[in-house]
């Protein structure tokens, strides 16, 4: 079996640095991987996507279309663009985070209204990453809190996530990123019926 | 002896060429910067032991590794697909030449165009150059037959072209890697004019010795072991190559499988008893139809694959063309803007773009981050063809419109025109044109990642070296005009550029200021005094992503973004952006 994972967002955000973690955390456990990022222009704010797929044996290096297990969405507006790549039975985690594309920010398009209703609609967990940044100590440490986020449904254990991120983020800023692993990893729980 | 446990490190599809090249005791890595091709000649700089160095362009860079291999060492040269046009011809008659030292080209091709102007396939042009194609599939593939590669290129005494794609050298997989081998030496340079002088007379020799070098490698293909036969279920036997392969792997994982490592020439004997053993044969590749053709003209029956000939191979589309069924994609949430990238805030390019735009001119682009000023709000863009093509369009187009017309500007990168514009202002002033040229001075070669080039003064090692002048080059191949301006200095940068199209004669202006992005300098940032804006929208006119429109239609600016250029402050008619004060005030935002 091989799990397909998918980050995408917007250049500048991290993902790179997310989808590297997350590699690593499964060929330590003794996995096949292969990821695939597309970063051509990813540093001039367009989209970026990242495809991190793991097993036994891992045949191709893309999550494909209608095949995605686990979405990771760094920004709104991508969440919603890749939502339909996810597989029925397929989770989301989605930040809350807008950054309008140009097109908004010069007034020709408007940011879309409702996004956070349709995901929620189609199942997927939102996460104020930014705010729990922030909580953990470093603003830049938004895609770790993901990362934790999404750790909810990769199996995982949390120790070898913690010793790669350790070993993967700035040594100064390891406190902060293993809190927000932490924070992400509760936000990205299971809610409890009630 | 205890067998010790192989360690497997992740290495991207470049990372492994890099290693693969080092492994097998390169003594130069030579090339042109380029999407996905970039990175492996960064990473052969870090191993040590090898010298790597960017050349102007691949032409050039091709040239150089054929001194490298005359003079006895291994050599490797990086390019994307469409470098290897521009190397083109070196490469055509190198095939008749042959090599000393091993000369392995890795070319990367951009299925999908996620960084190109064009999707051409390397396998088309190295058959027609009479050059040997090898397709890894991943990156432990990657390593080992670039490594391959060299020994062949030695022993078949012809140079070898490896081929990868953007999901090859931008994809990463776990990697075994080897020592270095001090490469056997070929001998150092030894004169040999009937191999290396390619005039008539030794070129008709050569010629008929290319086809049976070609012949010999074809006859050897099969004790190469880099062809894979995986017999499996025999209804339909699928023969493919590169990524292609796991695509195949991926969507039709009982189908037994021909995996064609080496492409040019195709081992004919392999390929015909895997036709024999199987009852239907299909092909799936990637780009054009290659092999398909190939195949057909050897009298194979090949069942038609319905896989698309654009763009990138998914396996949903392998299944989907194979005729397995694929469940029904669920429906995308609809009326969602696009996100194409954008100039960074503070980008130089930005103050040529906006006073071309005000002067109305035809700009003839070129390829780099400027290119993306065809796009709204600037849209100042009329043409992007391929590197240097600018300078000669200008031109042409000089030819043919009349004086009242729209004045004509071409516009280049310092990188672009190392490469390959200062022919075209050879041209220009030759022909006794009037173009105006403005070279977009950024100090380095933005779009492909920040690598140095002639212009900035620094090599691929990191050595100081001379930086190309280039004014003093203008001026020297006789341009009437050479000026230098700020691009962030917009009106006089606008004076400048107007007083250049009126003048006759060929004018050169150089845009000089470094690209944001290197800048590291303190930030200014600025903000928008909300009384004094009056919502006339001029500055969301500069299309800078740190600037945007408010409910209100006044500007906001994101201090979080502005670098501080100043360039909205100039075009404010109304004093409404000012400074926005130490960035820490604005709170914690990120
Ligand atoms: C023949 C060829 N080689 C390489 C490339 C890849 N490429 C596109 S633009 C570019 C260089 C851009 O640098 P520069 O002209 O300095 O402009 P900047 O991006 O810095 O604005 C390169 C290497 C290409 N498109 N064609």
């Amino acid at each position: 079996m091989t799990t397909s994972v998918l980050l995408v967002g917007v250049g500048g955000q991290g993902t790179i640095l997310a989808s590297d973690v997350l590699a690593k955390v499964a060929a330590g456990t003794g996995l096949d991987v292969k990821l695939s990022e597309v970063h051509g222009m990813s540093q001039r704010g367009g989209s970026v996507e990242t495809s991190v797929r793991f097993g036994d044996e891992v045949a191709s290096p893309m999550a494909d279309a209608g095949a995605v297990d686990v979405l990771i969405a760094f920004e709104l507006l991508e969440a919603a663009r890749w939502a339909h790549h996810v597989a029925p039975g397929g989770r989301v985690f989605a930040s809350v985070r807008r950054i309008p594309p140009l097109s908004v920010l010069i007034g020709s398009d408007p940011y879309p209204e409702g996004l956070e209703i349709e995901l929620e609609e189609r199942g997927a967990t939102l996460i104020d990453a930014d705010e729990l940044a922030c909580e953990a100590g470093s603003p830049k440490s938004a895609n770790i809190v993901l990362l934790g986020a999404a750790s909810q449904a990769l199996s995982f254990d949390e120790g070898i996530w913690r010793k790669v991120i350790s070993t993967r983020v700035p040594p100064h800023t390891v406190k902060a990123n293993i809190r927000a692993f932490e924070l992400g990893r509760e936000a990205g729980a299971p809610r409890g019926e009630c | 002896m205890v067998s010790e446990r192989v360690e497997r490190v992740l290495l991207s599809g470049n990372e492994a060429v890099a290693r693969g090249a080092w492994e097998a005791g390169v003594a130069v890595g030579v090339g042109y910067p380029g999407t996905p091709s970039t990175e492996v000649l960064e990473c052969l700089a870090t191993l040590g032991d090898a010298r790597s160095e960017w050349a102007p362009n691949e032409k050039v860079a091709l040239e150089v590794a054929v001194g490298v291999s005359l003079g006895g060492r291994r050599v490797l040269v990086t390019m994307k697909h469409v470098g290897l046009n521009v190397a083109a011809d070196p490469l055509f008659t190198l095939a008749y030449t042959g090599v000393r030292g091993g000369l392995v080209i890795l070319v990367a091709d951009d299925p999908g165009m996620h960084s190109s102007q064009n999707e051409q396939d390397t396998r088309m042009l190295a058959r027609a150059a009479k050059v040997p194609v090898l397709e890894p599939s991943d990156s432990q593939e990657a390593l080992l037959m670039t490594k391959a590669a060299f020994e062949m290129s030695e022993r078949f005494d012809l140079p070898f072209v490896v081929r990868s794609s953007t999901r090859i050298s931008h994809s990463k997989g776990l990697v075994e890697t080897g020592a270095r081998d001090e490469a056997p030496p070929v001998g150092g340079y030894a004169t040999d004019a009937r191999k290396y002088v390619m005039m008539p007379g030794n070129a008709r020799v050569r010629r008929v010795d290319l086809e049976s070098r070609l012949e010999v490698l074809a006859d050897e293909s099969q004790r190469l072991d880099v062809d894979r036969v995986e017999m499996r279920d025999t209804v339909v036997g699928v023969i493919t190559s590169g990524v292609a392969y796991w695509q195949v792997r991926e969507a039709l994982p009982d189908a037994s499988v021909l995996k064609l490592g080496l492409t040019n020439p195709l081992s004919e004997d392999t390929i015909r008893e895997f036709a024999k053993s199987v009852d239907r044969v299909a092909v799936v590749e990637e780009l054009d139809p290659y092999l398909e053709t190939s195949l057909r003209a050897m009298g194979v029956e090949v069942e038609i694959t319905s896989v698309p000939r654009t763009g990138e191979l998914t396996a949903r589309a392998v299944a989907e063309g194979l005729g397995r069924d694929v469940a029904a994609l669920r429906e995308p949430i609809a009326g969602l803007p696009g996100r194409p990238p954008v100039m960074c805030p503070g980008c130089p390019h930005r103050g040529v773009f906006y006073a071309l735009k005000r002067m109305r001119a035809i700009v003839t682009g070129d390829i780099g981050c400027y290119t993306l000023a065809a796009l709204p709000p600037l849209s100042s863009m009329d043409t992007c063809v391929c590197m240097g093509a600018s300078i000669g369009m200008a031109h042409g187009l000089e030819l043919v419109v009349g004086e009242d017309d729209r004045p004509v500007v071409a516009v280049i990168g310092d990188s672009t025109y190392a490469h390959s514009g200062l022919t075209g202002l050879v041209n220009a002033v030759y022909n006794r044109g009037d173009s105006t040229i403005v070279v977009l001075d950024n100090r380095t070669t933005a779009m492909t990642g920040h690598q140095d080039n002639p212009v900035t003064g620094r090599t691929l090692m990191g050595e100081e070296t001379t930086e190309l002048d280039l004014a003093a080059v203008g001026v020297a191949l006789g341009a009437a005009s050479v000026r230098v301006i700020d691009p962030h200095d917009l009106a006089s940068a606008e004076e400048v550029l107007r007083e250049e199209v009126a003048r006759s004669g060929v004018s050169l202006v150089v845009a000089k200021a470094p690209c944001a992005l290197l800048l590291k300098d303190e930030h200014s940032p600025v903000g928008v005094d909300d009384e004094a804006c009056t919502a006339c929208g001029v500055c969301i006119r500069l299309g800078c992503p740190a600037i945007s429109k408010a409910q209100d239609g006044k500007a906001f600016i994101d201090v979080a973004l502005c670098v501080g250029c100043g360039q909205c402050e100039q075009v404010c008619t109304f004093d409404a952006i000012v400074p926005a004060g130490p960035a820490c005030d604005i709170g914690g935002g990120v």
